[in-house]
């Protein structure tokens, strides 16, 4: 395995662009909480916001959609146990044991 | 005779290079710290609305000032990205920069975690006052905790490179400590949503 198996990483000018979009989600996702007419669509755009900022910071100043699958894959493992066992917690509290 | 000198114990063996091993450490250690932190914003689901006597989330959280706290962590990623990116190019005094500004917005986010803490104290929430109590500050301190662990981090690794200890890695050590430290603003991401916003 070589070292050049990773594609290029980006120039300092897209990662401050990244980060003024990381700005504006953050200040969208503090507006969103205000807008009372929003309702019940708060929960959902507060998590696709969540989302957007994690990918980006994940991606980009972590550089994982430029380097190796391997260490992707051993993030992603991770990031999908974690729900797991939150479901596991949910059902051992919720249903065994009864709240 | 003539002596080969490598730079990477592993090189002359067929192993992969050193470099590749620790990143995959690193990766490993963070997959294995998403679980970590999961268990931890699970129990505060969980315990989310059991506050007893004690006052509620709505009560006591004040959004626009975590909101400021959030923005810095955020823009800690940035001058942590910068400092790689210098760090990659040989720039050791650009580095060093970034890394002091990144160590210092982290100092910054702590102080207003602190801030924050004393706030909720005065107001009678403390870690024994009901379950949310207890999961609230179990969770934020952990997270803290690894924050100050990164301020560390970044300022051993800034001074390190006064001793031009840095100059044979290649930046691999300033690539391990970036990681770790956008690993703990992704899960402030997460906490932020999930602990502030989604509670008010």
């Amino acid at each position: 395995m070589t070292e050049a198996a990773h594609r290029p990483h980006p120039k300092p000018r897209e990662y401050w662009a990244i980060a003024l979009v990381l700005g504006v989600i953050t200040a969208a996702e503090v507006t969103v909480t205000y807008i009372d007419a929003l309702g019940g669509a708060v929960v959902p755009l507060l998590l696709v916001m969540a989302a957007a900022k994690f990918w980006l910071v994940v991606a980009w100043f972590m550089h994982l959609r430029f380097e190796r699958p391997l260490y992707r894959n051993l993030f992603v493992i991770g990031l999908i146990a974690a729900p797991v066992l939150f479901g596991a917690v949910l059902f051992t509290f919720g249903v065994l044991i009864g709240g | 005779m003539s002596t080969i000198t490598y730079r990477d114990p592993a090189e002359h063996a067929g192993h992969p290079p050193l470099s590749h091993v620790r990143k995959v450490a690193m990766w490993a250690f963070l997959g294995s710290e998403c679980l970590f932190f999961g268990s931890l914003i699970s129990t505060f689901l969980l315990y989310r609305n059991r506050t007893g006597d004690g006052p509620t989330a709505a009560d006591i959280f004040d959004v626009p000032f975590t909101s400021i706290s959030s923005f810095i962590l955020l823009m800690s990623s940035l001058t942590m990205v910068l400092g790689h990116y210098a760090s990659e190019r040989r720039d050791f005094r650009r580095m060093r920069v970034w890394l002091l500004a990144t160590a210092l917005l982290g100092m910054t986010f702590l102080a207003g975690q602190v801030f924050e803490f004393t706030e909720f104290v005065d107001h009678g929430l403390t870690v024994t006052t009901s379950p949310f109590g207890s999961s609230f500050f179990v969770l934020t301190s952990f997270h803290g905790g690894h924050v100050a662990i990164g301020v560390i981090m970044l300022l051993a690794t800034a001074f390190m490179s006064f001793g031009g200890k840095l100059r044979a890695d290649g930046g691999m050590n300033v690539e391990l400590v970036a990681l770790y430290w956008h690993f703990v603003d992704i899960v402030w991401i997460v906490i932020f949503t999930v602990v502030y916003l989604l509670q008010v």
